[in-house]
């Protein structure tokens, strides 16, 4: 069955999600994976938004983390607060893991949303980090979504949004962080890990059709690509999944 | 049965009275959620200028605010609205231009600094963000922080935790309280007196208006004081904390108000393509904004068959099988 890249990085990142996570994501392609996994591999996951809406119906998908689609048949609305409190808590933040996406990553799994330039005459300036740093900081495991190209994978974020490892092992708890941290890079040609050592990106994944040559000429810094093997494509039934109950009217796909 | 209007004020008597040139603004709601659209058209309608806005993530009416000319310092978590303006355009437009100042902070950050407002106290502590460049990169100058009373002289600070290693945490980071001179929620029901019942997800509302020193409440209707007496339970905020209560019905259109309308899906994509482009936009807030006398007349120019695609489905909320295209 044919499929296309953003449906491989969807599927991917659903197979990273287990029974029993409480899933925190944000708009678009996160979402869309979440929802995926809820229908295909972990029914027993529980979708979370910043906005506070806990286990969320989902009937449709939201085109935002404050869209009313949120709030439908949730377990509990709450405020701004509670959504983080509950990254937090002591004993649900064991179950939580994030799904986040930037416009930069360097090898520490570090993310920039914020700008492209110097900070203060920014060349192009995005969104910010909205509940992204918050996520990245309180999180044990995060998957980070990319499209491979050499600008976004820079060998120096143009400004640290969201923190992975900072600056390698330590980094974090030098800095006073919580232990966690990216777990995986989902990518439109592959899929990076993280060295449990080094904390320094690895290639784990190519997808069928790239080469791990290919994925390193689209990267500033080059990754160990000695472990990596080609991914399982999408399956029939994944994709019948995400094509007729996710998103059936391609508003994100 | 008290024969008295409360506080039940117009909205463009509102808005004069409490939304100063150069005052310290929040507003309600959550990107396209709830946003008190009709009072932030008033703003630019007004030609409110020079506001120092505290923002954790109000999309629609943010962006409007920016691109109508009335923000000139913002404090911010993220700049966008979802599918139809990932980075919010006017908001863009104007940081990449130099036009306004900004301070960056995370939406936990700016949760908590209006949960610090609300409660009285100076600041409060958090795990988030260390290490990051939001700590590292202070958008405000040194000079103009000390020499403006209005605002704290450090974006945030570091400190050890005085427990020494309480909670497994060896160091906090502190941030600075917000106590806007005004904020302005959108919330489906309200008496009044102001005690408002929100539906759906709630945001930041309540803590921005309790810490704020004037509150104006916009609300799709007015209801019986008794009505909210019954199951106090679901009221949010006491009337204590409002300062003004103006009936305003879409008062959040073109952002979604739950089980009352969606989102407009079609004015927030025109929106999008006329933002982009400095004339385009000008020539929609012509129209829009100052074209029209007020909310009611801003709805006039919207295909009635549009209001009616959005209004919501009394099982869901929202507007089921709404073409979001």
């Amino acid at each position: 069955m044919n499929y296309t890249l953003r449906e491989m990085m969807t599927i991917m990142a659903a197979r990273e999600i287990r029974d029993g996570d409480i899933v925190f994501c944000g708009t678009g392609i996160s979402m869309v994976a979440a929802m995926a996994a809820k229908h295909i591999n972990a029914p027993n996951s529980i979708t979370f938004f910043e906005t506070g809406a806990i286990d969320s119906k989902l009937e449709e998908i939201p085109m935002a983390v404050s869209d009313p689609r949120v709030m439908f048949g949730a377990a509990s609305n709450g405020g701004l607060l509670d959504a983080f409190a509950t990254m937090q808590n002591r004993i649900t933040g064991d179950h939580v893991i994030g799904i986040l996406g930037a416009a930069q990553v360097d090898k520490y799994g570090n993310l920039n949303s914020t700008c492209i330039g110097d900070y203060y005459s920014p060349e192009i300036r995005f969104s910010g980090s909205g509940g992204a740093c918050d996520v990245a900081s309180f999180v044990p495991r995060c998957i980070i979504f990319m499209q491979h190209e050499k600008r976004k994978f820079p060998v120096k974020v143009d400004y640290l949004t969201s923190p992975g490892y900072l600056d390698g092992p330590g980094g974090r708890e030098k800095a006073g962080l919580l232990p966690g941290g990216p777990t995986a890079v989902i990518t439109n040609m592959g899929v990076m890990r993280f060295d449990d050592e080094t904390k320094e990106m690895y290639l784990a994944n190519y997808y069928p059709g790239i080469t791990p040559q290919k994925i390193l000429d689209n990267m500033e810094f080059s990754v160990d690509v000695s472990k990596a093997v080609e991914a399982t494509p999408p399956t029939e039934r994944e994709l019948t999944i995400l094509r007729e109950k996710v998103d059936p009217q391609k508003l994100i796909l | 049965m008290d024969k008295d209007s409360g506080k039940i004020m117009a909205l463009d008597e509102a808005i004069r009275t409490y939304v100063k040139d150069g005052c310290h603004i929040s507003i309600g709601g959550f990107t396209v959620n709830r946003n008190p659209m009709a009072a932030v058209y008033e703003i630019i309608r007004q030609g409110i200028k020079n506001l120092h806005c505290y923002a954790h993530s109000n999309g629609t009416g943010l962006d409007e605010l920016v691109g109508g000319g009335c923000i000139s310092r913002l404090e911010i978590a993220y700049g966008g609205n979802g599918k139809a303006a990932p980075t919010c355009i006017r908001f863009r437009s104007a940081i990449q231009k130099g036009k306004i100042q900004y301070e960056d902070y995370s939406n936990y950050h700016m949760s908590l600094r209006f949960h610090a407002g609300a409660m009285g106290v100076p600041f409060i502590a958090t795990r988030s963000g260390m290490g990051t460049d939001i700590v590292e990169k202070w958008g405000f100058t040194k000079e103009m922080r000390e020499s403006d009373p209005m605002l704290p002289n450090k974006k945030l600070e570091i400190v050890n935790n005085p427990f020494e290693g309480w909670g497994g945490a060896s160091k906090v980071l502190l941030i600075p309280a917000i106590n806007p001179d005004v904020t302005i929620i959108h919330v489906q029901k309200a008496d009044k007196y102001g005690t408002c019942r929100m539906e759906g997800l709630s945001f930041c509302d309540t803590d921005q208006a309790k810490a704020a020193k004037n509150v104006i409440v916009t609300c799709e209707e007015i209801v019986d004081t008794e009505e909210l007496r019954r199951t106090p339970e679901s009221n949010q905020l006491p009337f204590i904390h409002v300062t003004a209560v103006v009936h305003v019905p879409y008062g959040a259109y073109p952002s979604a108000c739950y089980r009352y309308y969606d989102y407009d899906p079609q004015y927030l994509n025109q929106h999008s393509k006329f933002a982009k482009d400095d004339g385009l936009y000008k020539e929609y807030l012509d129209k829009f904004v100052y074209g029209v006398k007020n909310h009611a007349g801003l709805l006039n120019l919207i295909d009635k068959e549009q209001l009616f695609r959005i209004a919501a489905d009394k099982r869901t909320g929202y507007a089921a099988n709404l073409d979001r295209r």
